[in-house]
């Protein structure tokens, strides 16, 4: 009860205080906005829907399924299904979006949309100097607003990306294979068929020529 | 303090048979001019968020303490009891928001025994790092808040707080996000952890006690922080344990008992570590408790990582959507942070839960405040609100 | 006196009375009737301009120093590393509302912070802030200083009262009875220096403080009667201005902001003021009273002038201030207490008695030595049996923690 260790402790502050000058590990202040922490790969901030190529209609991905609408926790997606449909990247036809609005004030970052999407259509964007002054539409973003290219995605997330890039480029090489396998079975169908047809022109062409 | 004032209708006197909870103690005549009624909170510094207490004063002594919370109540149990059992993960970050892996294990804990899922191994070892790293973090957070609240003007708190960002990091390298991970899922964790992250754990382990060295050297021998906190809101090892208080208030009266030794969830059973037990059951004991615990997540740590096996971190057969456990009622108890958090789940078999409850460590513990408090002046009664170690979405859930 | 001044012999010393003569110049060019005028005006000018400046960089300091210690930066936006938030703040200070509580006392609740700030501000007259640059010249300059300090303390009651606020009536209650307490170790603790010294005068006392034994200065603090005068006196000096860890009275995390709870924008200002101007000035009478005042610590580096001696000081006492600020918790009110009569006015009556008998010892190399031993432990003795005294009751101790068996 001497006072040593309020002595103690007066060195321990004296020893930060200096260190503070000449150790990194002792002045860890990351001075905002000059300076900027490197977010991880894997960081997540709010979602936004991909698009392959150019165009943000005919590209996006999204087939208006429902899945994250359904699963989102605080029903934060809304989505409404068009009438008509378009093909996708394999060439299937399938439904678009009509609208797909986001309400970002609800929504709460948890990444399950991402998660339970079965078309790798949404994903978790980095951003977060989201500051707005419209307070109802500046935070409520649609389709429009949402739609980001294939090439952002391979920016801020590569090894995600990355992945979902090889898988996508497997499944439009089993779908040209299915398509090259099908086209080439309808082929060799109707090359049977015409097997067939000549076979029976030339049973039936013998007795035009005989006569 | 007079002891007319404690004294109940029959002329008994109250303070014999210490019943806790919000104004149990009836004052006989409340001179109005001596008694000082104040109102601490809710916008307070160190209420640890927001949370009222109606003090009623002699001078100096507290005679009657009356909590109040509520202010953050945000319907979590309903709101989980209309949605899917998997929609109910991420809303579990937010009870402690401090701690949200063990959250999320106490929940997916609860599920897996009412859905009969396994968890593969390397998930749990990943489980336990994560909640260690957690541990590590709450405890050092509270030491620097309790420090905070005595007047150390800020500085162990920004030392506990630069290594509480270094573990803050790696939980957004691996799950996306510093506070709300929602990283656990039925039957495992949602990503596996890269050998890059590895590597960046180990090395802060071997960092993390040079650390607590440096806190115990700032703090354990001065003698300020002695006379504050030795003696000062003392809890009876009888009274804690009818209360139902659980976590390091319990182990600071000397009660052994820790769920991660009694219940042995998750692979704890495979890892050496100790439990210190205090002996008073005063602040400075339940201080001491939580820089002792942080050592032993240390060397919990240090095992894990040296023995994390691979393999696959889910259960390939738990579908991620549409779970429907049988119908039935589980609960599942963890050692969080804070105490013993629990999950009480009752199924009827369709996608929502019939009935989803919390067991709140923060909420139980907070309600043996008063008893801890009388008699002694206000000063005291944050610090000792201080080592409960609250956090108000876990109270009001 | 042995003040040498080597080389730039004559330069050194006109430097060091550069403030003296520019004082005797404008006096002897302005006319007769008008010299009394500007005599007080050179005195009272000088003093109102540099110790809120210093106030203004102490702020900055504290809070950048602060910052430092708990690894991070100060304010460092305002001006270039920051040194121009006090502009800021001050600002803030004048453009914010002044909110005066409907029920309270309008006249005393004014005049509370004039108060405080007059009286802070009254007490420099009597410290020697150089070399034959005192204000005031006061024979009972001490006594002085102690008188018009102790008005502070009315201040804060008025403060307290005045707000018709139980809660800053409580944090008034408490703030006075901490200063009141206070001032008796503080005051004891400077009988030792007045009995060597034999005089009141601060400027008298920094004079036989000012000569040197081959290079070595005879600051009181070097012997052992002086090193806990100062020691008390500076943790006196610490409670009575409330700094931390005796800051209770103003504890943010306490339910009572204290006694300035009704106060804001620049009376509020006014207040903080006045707390650093205090500082200023009992840190410059410790300084007076045991670090020698103005003289150079060797008898070589007197080259440097007085004034700049005196400023270095009390910048080294500020930084102390503010390293025990960032490190401390704070005690809570009844320790205070103890801690003041229970520790420091014993403390304070051994530092008379060792003072004593370090003076009527007899001389000789002998003795010289002998002194010193017996003084340090008529001065350590007691402050051990003290210390385990204060512990007594209370058991306040280390602790060995047991772990659970394995079960």
């Amino acid at each position: 009860m001497l006072g040593e260790g309020i002595v103690k402790g007066l060195f321990e502050t004296a020893r930060n205080f200096l260190g503070s000058y000449v150790d990194k590990d002792r002045l860890v202040t990351v001075q905002y906005p000059e300076e900027r922490h490197p977010l991880p790969e894997a960081a997540r901030n709010f979602p936004f829907l991909l698009y392959d190529g150019d165009d943000p209609e005919a590209g996006l991905r999204c087939v208006s399924c429902h899945i994250c609408e359904k699963e989102c926790p605080p029903r934060c997606i809304y989505i409404e299904k068009s009438t008509d449909k378009k093909p996708d990247f394999v060439g299937k036809p399938q439904f678009y979006p009509a609208r797909f609005d986001i309400d970002v004030s609800v929504c709460m970052s948890c990444q399950i949309c991402v998660e339970v999407c079965p078309f790798d259509a949404i994903r978790m964007d980095k951003e977060f100097e989201l500051s707005t002054d419209d307070r109802f539409g500046g935070l409520m973003w649609t389709k429009k607003e949402l739609s980001k290219p294939n090439e952002y995605y391979q920016k801020i997330h590569p090894v995600e990306a990355a992945e979902t890039d090889a898988r996508r480029a497997e499944d439009v090489e089993k779908a040209k294979a299915k398509a090259a396998a099908a086209a080439a079975a309808k082929a060799a169908e109707v090359a049977k068929a015409a097997e067939a047809a000549r076979a029976d022109d030339e049973g039936a062409g013998k007795e035009p020529s005989k006569g | 303090m007079s002891r007319d004032l404690m004294m109940d209708a029959t002329g008994n006197d109250e303070r014999l048979a210490p019943t806790y909870g919000a104004g149990q103690h009836r004052l006989k005549a409340e001179r109005e001019s001596q008694i000082l009624e104040v109102s601490i909170g809710p916008q307070h510094p160190s209420t640890h968020g927001v949370f009222r207490m109606d003090v009623k004063l002699d001078g100096e002594r507290v005679v009657q303490l009356k909590p109040v919370f509520g202010y953050l109540h945000r319907n979590h149990e309903k709101i989980a009891e209309n949605g899917s059992y998997l929609a109910a993960i991420p809303y579990t970050d937010r009870l402690d928001y401090l701690c949200s892996m063990t959250n999320n294990w106490g929940y997916t804990l609860a599920v897996e025994t009412l859905a009969g899922i396994t968890v593969p191994e390397r998930a749990e070892y990943i489980r336990v790092i994560m909640a260690e790293l957690t541990r590590f973090q709450n405890h050092a957070g509270l030491v620097g808040f309790l420090l905070q609240d005595m007047g150390a003007s800020g500085t162990p708190l920004m030392y506990a707080f630069r290594e509480r960002e270094k573990i803050l990091d790696l939980f957004e390298a691996v799950s996306g996000a510093r506070m709300m991970c929602n990283y656990l899922r039925f039957g495992g964790v949602r990503v596996d952890c890269t050998p890059e992250w590895m590597k960046e754990t180990r090395e802060l382990v071997g960092v993390l006690p040079r650390f607590v060295d440096e806190f115990e050297r700032l703090l354990r021998g001065n003698e300020i922080l002695m006379a504050r906190t030795q003696g000062v809101g003392v809890l009876p090892r009888e009274l804690a344990v009818n209360a139902g208080v659980t976590g390091p208030m319990l182990r600071a009266t000397g009660v052994n008992y820790d769920i991660r030794k009694v219940d042995r969830y998750g692979i704890y059973d495979r890892f050496k570590f100790r439990v210190p037990l205090g002996e008073h059951g005063d602040v400075y004991d339940r201080y001491m408790m939580r820089v002792l615990e942080m050592r032993e997540s240390i060397s919990i740590l240090e095992q894990a990582l040296k023995e994390i096996p691979e393999g696959p971190v889910q259960d390939p057969k738990t579908k991620l959507r549409g779970l429907r456990p049988k119908a039935g009622e589980a609960y599942g108890r963890i050692e969080s942070p804070k105490g013993e958090l629990g999950f009480y789940l009752i199924s009827d078999g369709t996608m929502n839960p019939y009935r989803y409850r919390v067991r709140s460590p923060c909420l139980i513990n907070l309600t043996i405040l008063e008893d801890m408090c009388l008699g002694q002046s206000v000063a005291d009664v944050v610090v000792t609100l201080g080592s409960v170690d609250i956090v108000m979405g876990e109270v009001d859930r | 006196m042995n003040v040498s001044f080597t080389m730039a012999g004559g330069l050194a010393e006109r430097v060091d009375q550069i403030f003296v003569t520019l004082d005797h110049w404008a006096v002897a060019h302005t006319p007769g009737p008008l010299q009394w005028l500007v005599q007080i005006l050179l005195i009272v000018v000088p003093i109102l301009a540099v110790f809120p400046g210093l106030f203004a960089l102490t702020t900055v300091l504290e809070r950048k120093g602060l910052g430092r210690i708990q690894n991070r930066y100060g304010p460092n936006r305002v001006g270039p590393y920051g040194l121009l938030q006090p502009v800021a703040d001050g600002l803030k200070a004048l453009t914010k509302e002044d909110l005066v509580p409907r029920t309270a006392d309008g006249v005393v609740h004014y005049l509370a912070p004039l108060v405080i700030v007059v009286t802070a501000f009254l007490v420099y007259a009597v410290l020697p802030v150089g070399r034959n640059m005192t204000a005031v010249h006061l024979n009972a300059g001490l006594l002085f200083f102690f008188a018009i300090g102790s008005a502070t303390e009315l201040a804060v009651f008025m403060a307290g009262w005045s707000s018709r606020n139980k809660y800053s009536l409580l944090g008034a209650m408490r703030a006075i009875a901490q200063m009141i307490s206070y001032e008796v170790p503080l005051i004891l603790s400077t009988i030792a220096v007045i009995m060597i010294a034999g005089t009141l005068a601060p400027e008298k006392i920094v004079l036989a403080q000012a000569s040197y034994t081959g290079i070595f200065p005879h600051w009181y603090v070097f012997t052992p009667w002086g090193f806990a005068g100062f020691l008390l006196f500076m943790t006196a000096a610490a409670a009575e201005t409330n700094r931390s860890p005796f800051d209770l009275p103003e504890g943010e995390s306490e339910i009572i902001a204290g006694y300035i709870v009704e106060y804001s924008g620049f009376k509020f200002a006014l207040f903080f003021l006045a707390e650093y101007l205090e500082i200023f000035a009992v840190s410059g009478l410790g300084i007076t009273l045991f670090l020698g005042g103005w003289s150079a610590p060797l008898s070589f580096l007197a080259v440097i002038p007085s004034w700049i001696w005196f400023f270095a000081k009390l910048m080294v006492m500020i930084c102390t201030f503010i390293w025990v600020r960032g490190t401390l918790p704070r005690l809570r009110m009844d320790q205070l207490m103890n801690f003041a009569w229970k520790f420091m006015l014993p403390m304070a009556l051994v530092d008379m008695v060792c003072a004593g008998v370090w003076r009527f010892l007899p001389g000789g190399a002998l003795w010289s030595v002998l002194r010193w031993v017996i003084c340090t432990v008529i001065v350590v003795v007691p402050y051990v049996a003290l210390a385990r005294g204060l512990q007594m009751g209370k058991k306040v101790e280390q602790r060995v923690y047991r772990y659970a068996e394995e079960g």
